[in-house]
């Protein structure tokens, strides 16, 4: 998968989820990857360098690390 | 049915409870009070004759035949124009009333060709059954006098004539046009014997003036002076089959009417509760491509993109398909395999399609065009309310005190609708509307709207939010339906939000660009004027935020408890003909039918039981998920049912290289569409004149799609996609679309309800059908949202990424006009394209003049993505730096320049908001001149059967 493309769909999750507050944002940013992402593009980004994400997104993937 | 013109009462009828009895002809007679004397004689059975009268426009009383005698009255009033009275005695057949009609009838006739054995007409005239009624035998001033006889017929119109010899002046035309369609194209022009019906300025045509050939006014025509030319040429009528509009989302029902296996005419069915008897250029007369020469008929497979087609039988075809989708699946995995389903197609179309996705290609990777178009209102309305879909019926409308339209071209993209809409604003509703460009709906005919906010590209979110400041800061909230009906702690996170110092409208404005008092004054309005009404299209969805900005909709009503009743909600105004129903039928790949995630056991287990097979737990993967996995090589098989995604989709370089990636892509379609180009199985397709089925438009409105002649390629889609399966090994065994629904409704609660009995009996049937609400739900949420307490959302204005700069100084911004529709399939098919032949870019004047260009010259435009060309058209309905254009034609192939940007949540692409530049150019691009080439190299067919 396009990586710097999934980076980028996971950073404007969490962006417009940041209103909610950041652990509210966080919860629902890996709520969204879960429900709305195909298993090998969840492999792809959890499997990638995360350095190009967002706080929030990189806090999400570490919940569906642990998931 | 046999050929039966439609019922005319006369006059429209009249909404009330008082009832109303009186005696006509010696017969007892109860009516609403306001009813007509004309419509009450009718409604009992009767018949008095007239000429101005018709039931879609207000009573006229000029043609002085309807007149009767009412006992304790003097004189023969006209029955149209006089309204019922308790104890009231009628007489419509009297010796005197009979002589006065004669005589009226004389001078008509002394006026008129004696032409009716040769007349278009073909004996379907009211003037012809009026004088048979009035019993005329002479013409006493003979024929010899002045008269309009040598009048000639206007034909310019592609679809109708204006034979002014026939004229009677009776202004039905007139009153149909401004009436019906709001548009005021039409006028008696002249006085007295001069009079005629004139469309425009003097020196215009039909052609050439503002008529938006609706076909109110032939409709509305009692002679054969306004009469379509395929009646003309064909002849009458001899069925009539009542059918749904496959065109956009309003759903218009029609007849189509019938000549053998040929149809003569589609015309407005007046019972249609979508329609309400009106229909616009497209559904009206655009259905020639039914028959067009560019149909292909039979399946055509082919080993590779490069070679020809060839001709194959079906059972070749479905065999090849089948061998080829299982040994992929096989080499790669279920996961290698997906299908799009069509939004053109019917309900039960669609569940098939995405039903072999998941049962027999075993993966949830099914997708369907609502991702690039109201993906975000599924997502945003489902999150807010707990339903995916509109709140109100069309109805609802001419109830509606404020409508704020937002995003939304409705006089071009739902033209019946925005009739509606117009009529409503003219006895007196305000009217809002958000849009970067000047649309019709600002100013027009007798409709101005009380405030244009011209916001800048992109910036939805922070023009509602800056409305919704306005709302909470001024205590304008209805905080007792709040209470009520929503989740309040929620609310109050929410409205501190939005109370923020930062999300005035006076901080906003330098983002907006729209004025500070204009956006507090128009929040005022809707939050304060009575029942308000949002509407809303593509300019909401097609976003970065769209999902966030339909959220901000949702919050907007409910703050302002503009939810739960007639006049108000939230109404997203659909696109496609069957895109609510292709939503509805599971064709989401993170959902089944009925909106129910994937990974919900319980709902999985019921279609397991039904099905007969495991399902995949996990969500499947969105078209450009797809088309991003072709690449990467994971993807490898896709059939799309009734898609043209390599013209519809953004970024036509990535779409075709996401396709041409692929082993195996099926395309099944009416014709060889640009997608085609890059398949390896074509598999024709069936009109929607071909089969039997269901489409549910936006108000979720189930309606009947009736077959009214064979499928020239001998199967509906159905049957293609049944036979497909079976090949590929699956027992399916549906004989007819109603079994199909059968298993629809078995499954999906909202649906639980329908069947094709129910739908014969109540006409049509708007979703939620079930135990709760047995005849359907033309407004939702009425005691309580679906979710439980309405969810108030935090929706926080977040800049696109993609940024305007020196070398992309302006912004782009797509649509669609009355036209056409969509990627033009079905309407450069026909003769529409006398209105629209190529896709035009508007530019405002001054941004034209920095460039030295002019109407009519060829530009590029140009972005990060592509570059096309195509002509200008200088208008200030847009504004300084942003240019529009529509996607209608593959020669411009306007998503070359569209990117990759998407909303946040459903990645519906970004289409209303491209960085670009424009300048001069000198003819097409040199990629225009090579996809030309390669397109028409893709559809050879191979004349000699390969070795």
């Amino acid at each position: 998968m396009d990586l710097a493309r999934l980076h980028h769909m996971a950073n404007q999750i969490a962006r417009n989820l940041a209103a909610q507050g950041e652990e509210a944002a966080i919860a629902a940013t890996a709520q969204h990857i879960r429900d709305f992402w195909e298993p090998r593009m969840k492999a792809a980004i959890l499997g990638s360098d995360r350095s190009p994400l967002d706080p929030i997104a990189r806090a999400a993937l570490e919940r569906l690390d642990d998931a | 049915m046999g050929y039966e013109p439609q019922a005319d009462f006369g006059t429209p009828p009249v909404q009330s409870d008082q009832p109303v009895t009186l005696a006509i002809d010696g017969r007892a007679v109860t009516v609403p009070a306001g009813t007509s004397v004309m419509r009450a004689a009718a409604e009992s059975g009767g018949s008095i004759p007239s000429l101005c009268a018709t039931d879609s426009v207000k009573a006229y009383g000029s043609c002085r035949m309807c007149l009767v005698e009412i006992e304790g009255r003097k004189g023969t009033p006209a029955s149209c124009t006089t309204p019922v009275e308790p104890g009231m005695v009628v007489h419509t057949q009297t010796s005197r009333l009979q002589r006065l009609r004669r005589g009226v009838m004389e001078l008509y006739i002394s006026d008129h060709p004696l032409d009716c054995l040769t007349c278009s007409a073909n004996n379907v005239c009211e003037l012809q059954d009026t004088a048979a009624e009035v019993g005329l035998r002479d013409v006493r001033y003979g024929y010899a006098g002045a008269n309009h006889l040598g009048l000639p017929t206007d034909s310019s119109n592609p679809y109708f004539d204006f034979d002014p010899c026939k004229c009677i002046a009776c202004s039905r035309c007139v009153r149909a046009c401004d009436e019906v369609q709001g548009t005021f194209a039409l006028t008696i022009a002249g006085r007295g014997f001069a009079s005629t019906v004139s469309a425009g300025q003097a020196g215009d045509d039909f052609l050439s003036s503002e008529c938006v050939s609706c076909g109110a006014c032939v409709q509305a025509c009692p002679t054969a002076t306004l009469q379509e030319k395929a009646v003309k040429e064909i002849g009458k009528p001899e069925r009539a089959v009542v059918t749904t509009c496959a065109y956009c989302g309003v759903g218009c029902t029609f007849r189509a009417e019938m000549r053998g296996e040929q149809l003569v005419r589609m015309v407005p069915w007046k019972d249609g509760k979508a329609n309400r008897g009106h229909s616009c250029v497209k559904g009206r007369f655009a259905w020639g491509y039914a028959n067009h020469r560019d149909r292909v008929l039979e399946p055509m497979i082919r080993d590779s993109i490069e070679d020809p087609w060839r001709v194959v039988s079906w059972d070749e075809a479905f065999a090849y398909t089948a061998e080829r989708l299982n040994a992929i699946k096989a080499r790669h995995g279920a996961r290698a395999l997906g299908g799009i389903t069509s939004s053109r197609c019917t309900n039960e179309e669609t569940f098939l399609v995405q039903k072999l996705v998941r049962a027999g290609f075993g993966s949830n990777n099914v997708d369907t065009c609502a991702r690039v178009c109201h993906s975000p209102t599924g997502y945003g309305l489902k999150t807010t309310f707990g339903t995916s879909a509109g709140t109100q019926d069309f109805d609802s409308v001419m109830q509606a005190d404020v409508i704020l339209v937002i995003g939304a071209n409705p006089t071009d993209a739902h033209p019946v609708f925005a009739s509606r809409m117009k009529r409503r604003l003219r006895e007196g509703a305000k009217l809002i509307v958000i849009d970067p460009r000047r649309i019709d709906l600002v100013r027009m005919p007798h409709v101005e709207a009380a405030h244009h906010l011209p916001l800048q590209p992109g910036t939805n979110v922070a023009v509602l939010t800056a409305m919704a400041h306005v709302i909470v800061t001024e205590s304008l909230a209805d905080e007792a339906f709040i209470r009520e009906r929503c989740d309040w702690d929620e609310y109050q996170d929410w409205a501190r939000f939005v109370a923020d110092e930062r999300h005035s409208p006076e901080v906003l404005e330098a983002v907006t660009r729209v004025p500070a008092a204009d956006l507090r004054a128009a929040a005022r309005l809707y939050a304060t004027g009575g029942n308000g009404a949002i509407y809303y299209g593509l300019g909401v969805t097609e976003h970065s935020q769209g999902s966030s900005t339909v959220m901000a909709i949702a919050n907007l009503a409910m703050a302002t408890g503009n939810i739960g009743r007639p006049g108000v909600g939230v109404n997203p105004l659909r696109g496609q003909n069957n895109v609510q129903g292709s939503c509805d039928m599971g064709s989401f790949p993170h959902e089944l039918a009925g909106y129910r995630h994937i990974s919900d056991s319980a709902t999985r287990g019921l279609f397991e039981q039904d099905w007969g097979v495991a399902l995949n737990p996990e969500p499947g993967l969105r078209i450009p998920n797809m088309l991003d996995a072709a690449l990467d090589g994971s993807f490898r098989a896709l059939y799309i049912q009734g898609e043209d995604i390599l013209q519809s989709d953004p970024n036509t370089h990535h779409v075709a290289a996401g396709l041409k990636a692929m082993e195996l892509v099926i395309v099944h379609d009416l014709f060889l569409n640009e997608t085609a180009g890059y398949a390896h199985v074509f598999l024709p397709g069936s009109t929607f004149l071909e089969k039997d089925g269901t489409f549910t438009n936006a108000e979720r409105r189930i309606q009947r799609v009736r077959k009214v002649m064979e499928p020239a390629n001998g199967l509906a889609d159905w049957e293609v996609t049944q036979q497909l399966a079976q090949a590929m090994g699956l027992n399916w065994d549906y004989r007819h679309p109603a079994e199909i629904m059968a298993e629809i409704a078995r499954l999906t609660p909202s649906f639980a309800g329908v069947s094709y009995d129910h739908l014969e009996e109540a006409g049509s049937l708007q979703w939620p059908v079930n135990a709760a609400a047995p005849d359907g739900s033309p407004v939702m949420h009425v005691d309580g949202f679906v979710r439980g307490k309405g969810r108030f959302v935090v929706t926080d204005y977040v800049p696109t990424d993609e940024k305007t700069g020196p070398r992309y100084p302006l912004l782009l911004t797509t649509g669609r006009i009355l036209s056409q529709y969509n990627v033009g399939a079905q309407t450069r098919r026909t003769a529409n394209t006398v209105w629209h032949e190529e896709d035009l870019l508007e530019i405002h004047p001054a941004d034209a003049e920095n460039r030295g260009i002019k109407s009519g010259d060829w530009v590029r435009l140009a972005s990060r993505t592509g570059e096309t060309t195509l002509r200008a058209d200088v208008t200030d309905r847009v504004a300084p730096g942003v240019v529009y254009t529509t996607f209608h034609h593959p020669a411009t192939q306007a998503n070359v320049v569209t990117t990759d940007y998407s909303d946040w949540a459903t990645n519906c692409p970004e289409y209303k908001v491209t960085a670009v530049q424009v300048m001069p150019s000198n003819g097409p691009t040199d990629w225009q001149e090579s996809y030309a080439s390669w397109a028409e190299r893709s559809r050879r067919v191979a004349r000699e059967p390969a070795e």
